[in-house]
């Protein structure tokens, strides 16, 4: 069998759409997980045991499970219940969900690194809380997290193809509908494999220049 | 719901059991000689080990299920299904697992390999002996969240008709239409058998403990 | 050529010279001990004997073979590791942070090289330990992990290990600089015995002035990757020829 690159060049420009979608739905959801984790990580810290519990319930039973299933229940359970979502915003709102679970990890390890001596020195000021997260503990503790943010926006850029299968079009399901016309699965499939491949490699090249700058931060 | 429909579940699960398990054993198969070769002192092997890391780490699991099943008969290899899923699986957690693999060696101190050296140990002695027993203890922890990944990753493979869980649940959803009932227990059948696995590894990683 | 022989050694770490070519010789069974500020290649002299850090020029002979070259016909060319650990063989060294094996229990660090090494029979490997352990004092810590030990008894452990592999020369790394003075007594005790019942060549890097005295029959003071002074340790003590040695001695004697 031959690569043909004929049909391949047809097919390009409506992957490329589907990759466009791709990350649409990435750069939407890192942002959202980014927001959501932050909620997530001061929300476990609450006092309130009614807070934290449920919530700390909710982020491990997330984190644990399958990413697939939960798109299935916000693409399908969601609707029954009035809320009808487009694909692509389920989709969006599953992964920005999902990975906000991992990102309030990150931020509860940046929190917890900051020194105890910091919140003293809060405390001895007579800082209202409110004004000791956004003024000393959060400017210290989310430029620590950048990093492993970092990585996490890679790794959600790796879950998108699973946004198949609720039909969002991205390149896996644009490749399937050219599939049901020509019958001939190889090149799409191919294609858009090597396309999520692509950015992922670039994308984790990026990573390792953003891991290196922090690090060569801070040890200068 | 029927007894046909829990046979279907059943089945499912355990189907769920063994991709995870097949993925994670060919993963440490792929992450030994994938680890030591970044750490090694021939460039040649350390090159070959960084490109297995950053291809595969790039390639998502459906990204290889989905070339697997759709793509590769085209080129005259038709794999098993489940066959196909394992492949997925292992090869991506193996690039996960061989930095696991490599980053434990590289955190046993020097001394220690001073030590080896002073003891006139060959290197592949030393790192036989002395670095590999402390740097497998190190693994643990980080291969038991290996294992949780790779079960939530065996989810994926319904995408490609592997009859595990999600693809059963499936099933069951297009005959009964209740969205909710099912995917509801998906999540927490998959809950439990997160929790059943976490167990097991803090079990083994006490067993290994040795101080 | 002397027992160990250095010859135009010189090694520097980016613009930092920690030895300017250095030569001097240790006879066998000599007991030597360097002294000299932090960072005057003391310990750099310890790790090229080891083979932990290679020096970038001059030459290092044990008993007439070259540690870090081996002749190629008239010609002399980096050594292969087969030909280093023929000649490493010889040499063994105590660590200043102990570098015992966390996976191992007391007895087995001790066996461990006689058997995989020498190819010593167990048994007789294990009744060999045993003796050490009884010299060292720790005969009944045999069946411990070294983190159920106190730093001073892993020291001392560290120094059965390295007396099972038979060595002709024993370095030791300042073993007593990460030990409270009082536990430091009984590690040196340990090593005034050894030094007492065996031929075995010793160099020593220390801080404890006092031990060196007692065991070393030569004491050599490197100052800027150079040595500046060679004597006997009654001379090097009580009349020091070098205003550098007398500077030193004083500062490392007042600390105490």
């Amino acid at each position: 069998m031959n690569f043909d690159w004929n049909y391949a060049l047809d097919i390009l420009p409506l992957l490329l759409d589907g990759l466009l979608t791709a990350l649409i739905a990435t750069v939407v959801g890192y942002v959202a997980a980014l927001v959501l984790g932050l909620v997530f990580a001061l929300a476990r810290r609450s006092s309130k045991r009614w807070i934290c519990l449920p919530v700390g319930f909710f982020v491990e039973f997330i984190r644990g499970t399958p990413l697939l299933i939960q798109l299935f229940f916000l693409f399908f359970v969601l609707p029954q219940l009035g809320l009808a979502l487009s694909p692509l915003a389920a989709g969006i709102v599953g992964l920005g969900l999902h990975y906000a679970t991992y990102t309030s990890e990150v931020y509860r390890a940046g929190i917890e690194g900051v020194p105890p001596g910091q919140w003293d020195a809060a405390v001895a000021l007579h800082l209202p809380r409110r004004r000791v997260w956004t003024s000393v503990i959060l400017p210290q503790a989310v430029p620590r997290s950048i990093p492993a943010l970092t990585n996490y926006s890679i790794a959600l850029f790796k879950d998108v193809p699973q946004l198949v299968a609720i039909t969002v079009a991205e390149p896996f399901t644009v490749g399937r509908a050219i599939i049901a016309e020509t019958f001939r699965p190889f090149e799409p499939i191919t294609m858009a494999g090597l396309l999520y491949l692509a950015v992922a490699l670039v994308l984790s090249y990026l990573g390792r220049i953003v891991e290196r700058r922090y690090k060569g931060m801070a040890t200068a | 719901m029927s007894s046909a429909q829990l046979g279907l579940l059943l089945y499912g699960a355990w189907q769920t059991i063994l991709l995870t398990l097949g993925g994670m054993a060919l993963a440490l198969v792929i992450a030994f000689p994938v680890g030591l070769a970044r750490v090694s002192r021939n460039k040649f092997l350390r090159a070959v080990g960084f490109v297995y890391v950053e291809l595969f780490r790039g390639a998502a699991v459906l990204v290889l299920a989905f070339w697997f099943v759709y793509a590769l008969p085209s080129l005259g290899w038709q794999l098993e299904p489940a066959f196909a899923g394992i492949l997925a699986l292992g090869l991506n957690m193996g690039a996960y697992s061989s930095e696991v693999v490599r980053g434990a060696i590289q955190a046993v101190p020097p001394g220690q390999v001073e030590a080896a050296t002073a003891l006139n140990f060959t290197p592949s002695q030393g790192m036989r002996r002395v670095v590999l027993p402390q740097a497998v203890r190190a693994m643990i922890p980080s291969f038991g969240n290996n294992v949780i990944e790779q079960l939530k990753a065996t989810a994926v493979v319904a995408v490609v008709s592997i009859p595990e869980l999600t693809f059963n649940g499936q099933l069951i959803w297009s005959g009964n239409g209740r969205a909710a009932a099912v995917f509801g227990g998906l999540l927490i059948g998959y809950g439990i058998m997160a929790l059943v696995f976490m167990t097991m590894v803090r079990l083994i990683e006490r067993k290994v403990a040795w101080s | 050529m002397s027992f160990i022989d250095f010859h135009q050694v010189s090694k520097r770490f980016g613009d930092n010279v920690v030895l300017d070519d250095l030569s001097f010789g240790v006879a066998n069974g000599e007991r030597v001990t360097l002294i000299g500020p932090s960072g005057s290649g003391k310990t750099t002299i310890l790790r090229m004997l080891m083979t932990l850090t290679k020096p970038d020029s001059g030459t290092i002979a044990i008993d007439d073979e070259y540690l870090w070259h081996e002749r190629r016909g008239d010609e002399l060319v980096p050594a292969g590791e087969a030909h280093t650990r023929k000649v490493r063989s010889r040499v063994t060294m105590v660590f200043q942070q102990f570098n015992l094996f966390p996976n191992m229990k007391v007895l087995r660090n001790i066996t461990e090289a006689p058997v995989h090494v020498l190819g010593t029979p167990k048994d007789e490997a294990e009744a060999r330990a045993r003796d050490l352990l009884e010299m060292v004092g720790l005969q009944s810590k045999a069946d411990f992990y070294p983190s159920q030990l106190s730093g001073g008894q892993q020291q001392r452990v560290a120094i059965a290990r390295a007396l099972a592999v038979e060595p002709d020369i024993l370095l030791l790394d300042e073993v007593t600089s990460a030990l409270d003075p009082e536990i430091a007594a009984e590690v040196l005790d340990v090593l005034r015995d050894v030094a007492k019942t065996s031929d075995v060549t010793m160099l020593l890097v220390t801080h404890a002035m006092r031990f060196a005295r007692d065991v070393s029959n030569r004491v050599l003071m490197f100052n800027e990757g150079k040595i500046i002074e060679d004597a006997p340790p009654e001379q090097m003590f009580n009349e020091p020829q070098h205003e550098r040695t007398r500077g030193f001695l004083r500062s490392v004697l007042e600390e105490v």
